[in-house]
């Protein structure tokens, strides 16, 4: 109960050596207690008999370039099947000596898609930069002007197509997504029952009962002698499944505005197009961005689907070069490159997806 | 502040110590938070502990009730020891309660629910006698018409004052308060800070972190004014806010006290 | 957005357009002459809108010019699709479902052959989705939570693995991983002469994985009625430790006699039996295996691919339960005194529940729907039985329709289920 009064400020010490450092980090995270322990020693062990054998398989043992033939007598893995039909797998039957022009349109979109990473190059002339973009990498593949011969869209595939198809869907459905999410939102009723029946349908089934829907039944709604290719028909039942999970996405932004925004705007005098336009979809737009790119991942995983119908895309391209006799039986190896392929692709956009995540919300 | 709230002369506070700390040291990773604490209370102290932000001040307390552990040093407990023993850890904590800042009530639980839940599974009273108990508490701190509500319908004053009651019905001998007006709108401070000092006049042993100085002044027996992890300087409140011995105290209260 | 924009009331006035609303309502009393001259001023007033302004006169244009738009293409559609389906000779309606559908189908739960209807092996199929669907959906929720808890463990190898299986099979496509597992299962495995023998009475080859059951004993019905027994017993016991638990406030130690009492029972009824043994071991003849139960690779690669990809997204929705409890709480019970395995049933888990159930739902929803991927494996779900029908029938509409029917139902039933549970467990705020 006395009076105290400091003499001289205590000095900084270091903490105990068991506590920091890396004693310490693998005291606090590894043997954490006598239950971690057993689970690091256990998870230790499990590593330890999977990780050496896969890493003998898949590069010690493994073969690169070779024949068919040569693979079949080695232990570990035969990338053979990878180097060897490498431009098959990627661009698969278009023309040979015309695969550059997938090649420059993929690098196309890379390069429009490394450059809208960064949010503030995200301008009007971008927007432009991509429709022009997209429509020349169109017609890059399509060919017939300039001196381009022309290629049939029966042609293309691989890695093109997985990419157009993924792109264009998404590029497709998100206006119709928004006016579908706002027609959710309506205070009329006939056109909120269109299109929550749209909505609900769409997202109730498969995208495999869609993708047969588009390729056997949309050609019976087509008068008499009017065809489409395959493509686009799986392209527009891309298109119609992506645009209500758009819908889905956008509706929850549009929840998340406050009201005050729609008094405000009201008390201005906008109408309702102008309301959206101005205020409340830029706003809302902007809070969904990270779903919005969640469903572009998952666009881009579901165009793998389009193998069922038939359509050449990356994975059947490879399915192709497993049926060839020569290469049967290296399905492991053929699996995992476009296993890799598909990671590098979602990956990064699943990071970017996240990192976006955290610069708006510590804006907001 | 009612000026005829009881002070140190009305309910002197016990020689025995009721808690003692004895150059305890902590760090959390490479940084001293607490460098050196020596304290002792007794029983039926009240302490007031102010400081600026990052001094240690609610790590200290929440060592107390083992929230935090400490490296070095010794923190004793009503005779017991605070190491990582675990039946001593849950002696301790059910002697000791604790008032957070953000309150902390559990949402998916009415607020009788909320002050039951103690007595029920740690003391393993029946649920009749766990519920009297409750309202008894909802009584004391003029809350008990909510009693079937939700904490989410209540104000941030009144939830508050069930998170004291909720401390309250484990019977504890020593209550830690952690800033516990700082997350409320001014006009809901008064009725908190009333409760505290109702409680403090019934003899409870309390170390208060807290800015409000009024409070301080009217109830604490010492003042405790923390700086860079150590005690800088203790005393009365009398003497701490006409006297300050210490320049870091002066320069602090000089800051707050404008 | 304020009052309602449309009702009723608002058609009859407006398809009058005679008097309006307020009209109405002084229409009801003897008019005053006070009263005749508010009613003319009203009158001119309500003439003076035209009514392409009037807001509930656009929203009724609006909407009829959308039903329009909306029948106009419908109905170009369908008459365009009747005369392709006449040209092409194919018959519409469902009667096909009395055909006889003369396809194998290679695993069933119910008895089917090639004699039997296109209905019935649309049945079959249907049982198909269901078996993988319900199989998987406990094993997923099974393996997402211990990986999502795994994630959060202090222990960090385990936490990094975790994280590695998370971000790993989210980012592949399921059909690839099927794909694969399908695949391995073939390449690797050998044929059913060579066939791996692990254990006995347990054979991996390329035809599945075989292995032996116990042969139908009238005991194991018994066993089976002992562990329902046993199912309400437990109900009741909770009912009774609960009570006693309010009225003296000890706890019973519910779970540990819960999981004894179902394991005992059932053994207590196959010794009072006669402890039957007698097993259906499979038996290598011929080419393949007789007796014992037989999972084709099919099944198993589905269930696999299924399993591992969809248990990756409940770990995160686990994750994100647990994370979204504040800190704080489990602070306040734990200075309460609470001891580890009561905050985390009293505080953390109601609250966690509360935040995953929902995600978790709808990853049991996406499950179902991707096991129609069943399709390029060759496994018979409904997707594959349809398809084989609209194959052989040329009736890709109904097809495609039954198709869409049978997942709209499981879809729109765990959809309300969702909203049930959400506005149970809502936690009331002001």
């Amino acid at each position: 109960m006395d009076a105290y009064v400091q003499d001289k400020p205590a000095e900084e010490l270091k903490p105990p050596v068991a506590s920091v450092g890396l004693i310490g980090w693998i005291r606090a995270n590894l043997f954490n207690g006598w239950f971690n322990s057993l689970l690091t020693i256990v998870t230790l062990y499990f590593l330890w008999i999977v990780v050496p054998p896969f890493i003998r398989w898949a590069f010690i043992d493994s073969v690169w370039n070779t024949t068919g033939a040569v693979c079949r007598n080695a232990d570990g893995a035969c990338w053979s099947i990878i180097t060897t039909n490498f431009r098959f797998i990627l661009f698969g039957f278009f023309p040979y000596d015309q695969q550059w022009r997938p090649l420059v349109a993929m690098l196309l979109l890379f390069g429009l898609l490394f450059y809208s990473r960064n949010r503030n190059h995200w301008t009007k002339g971008l927007g432009y930069s991509w429709i022009a973009g997209l429509v020349g990498m169109g017609f890059l593949m399509k060919g017939g002007l300039f001196g381009l011969p022309s290629v049939e869209s029966t042609q293309w595939g691989g890695l093109p197509l997985t990419l157009l198809l993924s792109v264009f869907g998404l590029t497709a459905a998100y206006p119709l997504g928004v006016i579908l999410a706002l027609g959710r939102q309506s205070r009329m009723p006939a056109i909120r029952l269109l299109c929550v029946i749209y909505i609900e349908l769409i997202r109730g089934v498969p995208l495999i009962s869609l993708l047969f829907m588009g390729s056997i039944i949309f050609p019976l709604f087509l008068p008499e002698g009017i065809t489409i290719n395959k493509i686009l028909r799986a392209q527009a039942a891309i298109i119609l499944f992506t645009a209500a999970y758009i819908a889905e996405v956008v509706r929850g932004g549009l929840q998340a505005m406050q009201r005050g925004q729609y008094e405000a705007a009201e008390s201005i005098g906008l109408n309702y197009f102008l309301t959206m336009r101005l205020i409340i979809l830029p706003q809302a737009l902007k809070i969904v961005i990270p779903p919005t790119v969640q469903q572009l991942i998952s666009a881009f995983k579901d165009t793998s689907l389009v193998v069922i119908i038939a359509l050449f895309d990356l994975l059947k391209t490879s399915q192709t070069v497993l049926s060839n006799p020569e290469w049967m039986g290296f399905s492991r190896e053929a699996y995992i490159f476009v296993a890799i392929l598909y990671f590098l692709g979602c990956f990064s956009m699943a990071n970017y997806s996240r990192k976006l995540e955290k610069e708006l919300s510590t804006e907001n | 502040m009612n000026e005829e709230t009881p002070k140190s002369t009305d309910m002197q506070a016990i020689e025995e110590p009721m808690i003692e700390i004895i150059d305890m040291h902590k760090w959390f990773g490479e940084f001293h938070v607490l460098r050196g604490i020596d304290l002792t209370i007794h029983k039926k102290e009240r302490i007031v502990i102010c400081g600026p932000s990052g001094s240690g001040k609610s790590t200290l307390i929440r060592c107390i009730n083992r929230l935090e552990e400490h490296q070095r040093g010794k923190i004793i407990v009503d005779g017991i020891e605070l190491t990582n023993n675990l039946k001593n850890i849950e002696k301790i904590r059910a002697e000791v309660g604790m008032v957070f800042q953000h309150f902390n009530l559990f949402p998916h639980l009415t607020i009788v629910d909320n002050l039951a839940l103690g007595p029920i599974w740690v003391r393993k009273v029946p649920r009749k006698e766990a519920e009297e108990a409750a309202m008894h508490y909802l009584e004391k701190v003029h809350i008990a018409e909510q009693a079937h509500k939700f904490p989410g319908q209540l104000s941030g004053g009144q939830q508050q004052r069930v998170a004291i009651a909720r401390s309250l019905c484990m019977s504890p001998r020593v209550m830690l308060f952690d800033e516990p007006t700082s997350a409320l709108d001014p006009e809901m401070i008064k009725e908190v800070l009333d409760v505290m000092i109702e409680l403090a006049q019934e003899g409870m042993t309390m170390i208060v972190v807290t800015h409000e100085m009024g409070f301080a002044k009217s109830v604490a027996h010492r003042v405790l004014f923390m700086d860079f992890g150590q005690i800088v300087e203790s005393n009365t409140p009398e003497e701490f806010f006409e006297n300050p011995q210490h320049d870091r105290t002066k320069l602090f209260l000089s800051q707050i006290l404008h | 957005m304020g009052a309602p924009f449309f009702n009723f009331s608002d058609i009859k006035t407006l398809l009058r357009i005679g008097p309006t609303r307020s009209q109405k309502v002084t229409n009801r009393k003897v008019p005053t002459v006070a009263d005749k001259k508010a009613m003319q001023t009203e009158n001119s007033q309500a003439e003076k809108v035209p009514f392409w302004l009037d807001p509930k006169m656009r929203a009724i244009v609006y909407q009829i010019g959308t039903l329009c738009m909306v029948g106009l293409l419908a109905y170009y559609l369908v008459s365009n699709t009747l005369i392709n389906l006449e040209r092409q000779s194919i018959a519409t309606g469902f009667g096909f479902l009395h055909k006889e559908s003369s396809f194998e189908i290679g695993e069933s739960l119910i008895s089917y052959s090639a004699a039997s209807t296109y209905g019935r092996a649309l049945i079959v199929g249907a049982l198909n989705t269901l078996l993988v669907s319900f199989i998987g959906i406990i094993l997923t929720v099974i393996l997402g939570t211990v990986i999502g808890i795994a994630r959060l463990s202090k222990n960090w190898l385990v936490s990094k693995l975790a994280a590695i299986y998370i971000e790993f099979f989210q980012d592949i496509p399921v059909l690839l991983q099927l794909f694969f597992f399908y695949a391995l299962f073939y390449e690797i495995l050998p044929s059913p002469r060579q066939a791996l023998h692990p254990f006995a009475g347990v054979f991996l080859c390329n035809r599945g994985l075989v292995f032996a059951i116990p042969e139908f004993h009238l005991t194991h019905a018994y066993m089976g009625i002992s562990f329902l027994a046993g199912c309400i017993a437990i109900y009741f016991l909770r009912r009774w430790a609960r009570r006693r638990q309010a009225k003296t406030g000890r706890t019973f130690p519910v779970f540990s006699v819960s999981v004894g009492m179902l394991v005992l029972l059932p053994g207590i009824t196959w010794l009072a039996g006669g402890a039957p043994t007698a097993m259906s071991v499979p038996e290598l003849k011929g080419f393949n295996f007789q007796g014992g139960v037989n999972v084709s690779p099919e099944f198993s690669a589905l269930l696999l691919g299924l399993v591992l990809y969809t248990a990756a997204f409940v770990a995160e929705a686990v994750r994100a339960g647990i994370q979204a409890v504040s800190k704080g709480q489990r602070e306040a019970a734990m200075s309460i005194g609470l001891r580890p395995n009561r905050v985390l049933q009293l505080v953390i888990l109601p609250q966690a529940l509360r935040v995953i159930i929902p995600p978790l739902t709808s990853q049991m929803l996406s499950l179902t729907k991707n096991s129609s991927l069943a399709v390029a494996i060759g496994y018979p779900d409904f997707v594959s039985v349809a398809n084989t029908t609209i194959n052989q029938t040329g009736q890709s509409i109904e097809g495609v329709a039954l198709i869409m029917l049978v997942y709209l139902i499981f879809s729109l039933s765990t959809s309300a289920f969702m909203n049930w549970y959400n506005k149970r467990v809502k936690l009331v705020e002001r």
